[in-house]
């Protein structure tokens, strides 16, 4: 049992942090942000350059076979930088959705790991909550293809993605585990309509509508989707993890400071006890978020079941301290906590969305639950 | 980076899983459960049987007879003990003042305790809080007064807990009068049977007998019974402070007995023919507390392996026993809250029976409120973490 990084992992973790300081101070943020998909495109290719986009494509894809603790590394600092990017998305689900594909999946996952392609999942429909299996989408098969049709409510990433791994039902009933196919789609397809949406966090979201859209290319195999999905989506999940962890460690260091600094009433706000004690409160719920995020990630070997358990427990508190941590820093920050001046807000904003991608609190205490 | 013991260590848990496997009367379960402290001939016949395995003191160096054990096995006897439905050993002679003494002690009282407390034939109170002096334990007033070969003692203790069972207490007494209030202070080891030691019973909410006011009335105290040198008794309690991760971590161990009593009387109690632990709003509220031990066990992980790295932990100690009280306080309520409303069953009037986990689960309940004021309130460790960690 321990808990250190290995030297390359720190390496990792280290060479992030210093991106993100070099490169997103919290002065840029806004401009940054108002760039849109311009200041998303120069972030990619930077990460592109450094390596990073390929580094949870496995060796024998050519990527560089990071696995949960690389991705945990990274994640981690440009969580605590917040670095706005579809990496979570295009570069650790999208590989794990994409993994064991074949063919298929080769030149695509080629394409990511360069740069080349951002990819992006559908998975959600409006009826179906954060469940995976209620799929209602439908892909008939028609001229030995794929016909879909149907809506995604919600593809975290999708607003620039080039293509669109989809999850449709060709067997079975709406809520059935079995009889879900995943279905690779490029943005372009006719028939696919792509509402673009952005989020308070500067990240890019989409809705798709498919009318017919035709030759899906079927990934792995026919009605068995769900289990990789599934995995995948628990991978991503560890991915947030580490992200709303090292964000609310940066806010608890922003906040310390403040109170360090900031004086009223003759003194250092830090002096009265009230917000000394609120601030332990924070730096406990860091220190809980880092504890989950280990739990989520480290317990792996499990086995698929135990693992996602163990998954949906780490994103229940890390959701929980996360959104605490920004709200408080908010408060003891004051007015200007509240201001868009200040990067303080922007990580609430964060933690709020993080604490719903790909899945809210209550929907994974109920998963662990059951 | 990985949570998986080594084959050692999982060598050395199934050891520990057999020894705890027939070491647990049926009749314990509830009350251990409940984080109640079984009766003391119970503990003293736990103590005792550890002890015969040479497992009596699991944190000591074993050149003063503990196990020797490494933070790691440390956590896994814990864990096993937790998971056996085994009570965590009465700590005031085993983590309070044992350490103490092997630390700062003469060779003499070494010689004269150590054995006695790893075999539970003493039995260790703790005479540090008075009336006035709670929280802010520096305004200590008890004085000893050198007499002779004899410390002389007058003064009056509070929240002695199990000072109607002990043997012997560990008492800090003012020796002279500094400047700073934390000098001038000893630390005086008593038998209760010495002339002048009066103890009264302190009725407490659970309607358990757990603790006392002691009146000291010109109590002697041999001299070779000071610990260390005169006057520095304050700084003596600084060997505890670096100890406390391993305890708090300890006895948060033991949280996983609560959820298994929820999720007994949970199992048992039916509404509309469904079991309460399968509606889900009650299985709602039971995960969340489960989760949030979950994130206290894995802090406790972090705090072991620091310790088996040798490395400072900061102020995790603290943050341990904070979340342990609120989290045992969650636990014994939603507890009470599973068995409805025979929850007010709590002693029989007359000849008839309470119901399964009465009148225990309300017991811990009760004595759960406790847990966040004593060992430093919980307020104590906010402002501890604040000072020492963050420098506010």
């Amino acid at each position: 049992m321990n808990f250190l990084y290995s030297d390359e992992q720190r390496m990792l973790l280290e060479s992030a942090d210093r991106f993100g300081l070099d490169n997103f101070p919290a002065t840029d943020r806004l401009k940054l942000l108002a760039e849109g998909e311009a200041g998303v495109r120069r972030t990619w290719s930077m990460m592109a350059e450094l390596g990073w986009l390929m580094l949870p494509i496995a060796e024998e894809q050519g990527g560089l076979g990071g696995g949960l603790v690389e991705v945990m590394a990274l994640q981690e600092s440009l969580g605590r930088h917040l670095v706005p990017s579809p990496f979570v998305t295009s570069c650790v689900l999208a590989p794990a959705l994409l993994e064991g594909a074949g063919a298929a999946g080769a030149e695509l996952l080629a394409a990511i790991g360069a740069g080349e392609a951002v990819v992006a999942a559908g998975l959600l429909e409006a009826d179906g909550g954060y469940d995976l299996h209620r799929v209602a989408l439908a892909a008939r098969s028609a001229d030995g293809g794929h016909v879909l049709s149907g809506v995604k409510c919600h593809v975290e990433d999708g607003a620039d993605a080039g293509w669109f791994l989809i999850s449709a039902r060709t067997a079975g009933g709406v809520a059935e585990r079995e009889g879900i196919s995943l279905l690779l789609v490029p943005a372009s397809a006719p028939g696919l309509t792509v509402h673009r949406f952005r989020a308070i966090d500067g990240h890019r979201h989409a809705r798709l509508e498919l009318n017919d859209v035709r030759d899906a290319i079927l990934i792995g195999d026919r009605d068995q989707a769900l289990p990789v999905i599934e995995a995948a989506v628990a991978r991503a999940s560890c991915a947030y993890l580490a992200e709303a962890t090292g964000s609310m460690e940066s806010l608890s260091a922003i906040t310390l400071d403040y109170l360090r600094t900031r004086h009223q009433f003759g003194k250092p706000i830090g002096s009265f006890q009230v917000l000394q004690h609120r601030m332990v409160d924070m730096v406990i719920a860091c220190e809980e978020a880092r504890a989950m995020m280990l739990h989520g990630t480290l317990n792996h070997h499990l086995g698929d079941r135990d693992w996602q358990r163990a998954v949906s427990a780490a994103r229940v508190r890390v959701s929980e301290c996360g959104v605490y941590v920004g709200q408080q820093a908010v408060q003891l920050h004051g007015g200007v906590g509240f201001s868009d001046e200040l990067i303080v807000s922007h990580h609430l904003k964060r933690q709020m969305m993080l604490a719903q991608a790909h899945g809210s609190i209550d929907y994974h205490r109920g998963r662990f639950a059951a | 980076m990985k949570l998986e013991l080594d084959a050692s260590d999982r060598a050395f848990q199934e050891e520990v899983r057999a020894f705890f496997a027939d070491s647990v009367p049926e009749n314990w379960r509830t009350r251990v459960r409940a984080g109640l402290r079984l009766n003391p001939e119970e503990l003293t016949a736990y103590q005792k049987r550890l002890a015969a395995r040479g497992w009596g003191a699991p944190t000591w160096p074993a050149e003063y007879g503990g196990a020797g054990w490494s933070p790691v096995q440390q956590y896994i006897f814990w864990k096993e003990a937790a998971d056996a439905d085994a009570p965590a050993q009465f700590h005031q002679g085993l983590e309070l003042i044992g350490p103490i003494i092997f630390t700062y002690g003469s060779q003499e009282l070494k010689d004269r305790y150590l054995p006695r407390i790893i075999n539970a034939d003493d039995w260790w109170c703790q005479g540090y809080s008075e009336p006035g002096a709670g929280s802010d334990l520096a305004a200590l007033r008890t004085r000893a007064v050198r007499d002779g070969d004899h410390y002389v003692l007058n003064g009056q203790k509070a929240w002695t807990s199990y000072a109607h069972v002990a043997s012997h207490v560990f008492v800090l007494a003012r020796t002279s009068d500094e400047a700073k209030r934390q000098q001038g202070i000893s630390l005086l080891l008593l038998d209760m049977k010495t002339p002048g030691i009066t103890v009264r019973p302190v009725e407490t909410m659970d309607e358990k007998h757990h603790t006392n006011e002691m009146f000291l009335d010109d109590v002697r105290v041999p001299v070779g019974n000071l610990v260390g040198e005169e006057g520095r008794g304050w700084e003596y309690g600084k060997v505890l402070l670096d100890r406390e991760r391993m305890v708090t971590a300890s006895v948060a161990i033991f949280l996983t007995q609560t959820i298994r009593g929820i999720k007994e009387a949970a199992s048992r109690r039916t509404i509309g023919g469904v079991r309460l632990i399968d509606q889900p709003g009650f299985r709602s509220k039971l995960a969340q507390f489960e989760i949030e031990v979950i994130a206290l066990q894995t802090m406790i992980l972090r705090l072991m392996a620091d310790a088996n790295a040798g490395v400072d932990s900061g102020p995790r100690g603290s943050m341990v026993k904070l979340r342990w009280s609120q989290l045992t306080q969650q636990g014994t309520a939603l507890w009470i809250g599973a068995l409805g409303p025979e929850a007010a069953h709590f002693a029989p009037l007359g000849d008839t029976g309470v119901p399964a986990d009465m009148p225990y689960a309300m017991q811990g309940a009760l004595y759960a409120r406790v847990t966040s004021i004593y060992g430093g309130s919980s307020e104590i460790q906010h402002n501890i973490i604040a000072q020492r960690a963050l420098r506010l």
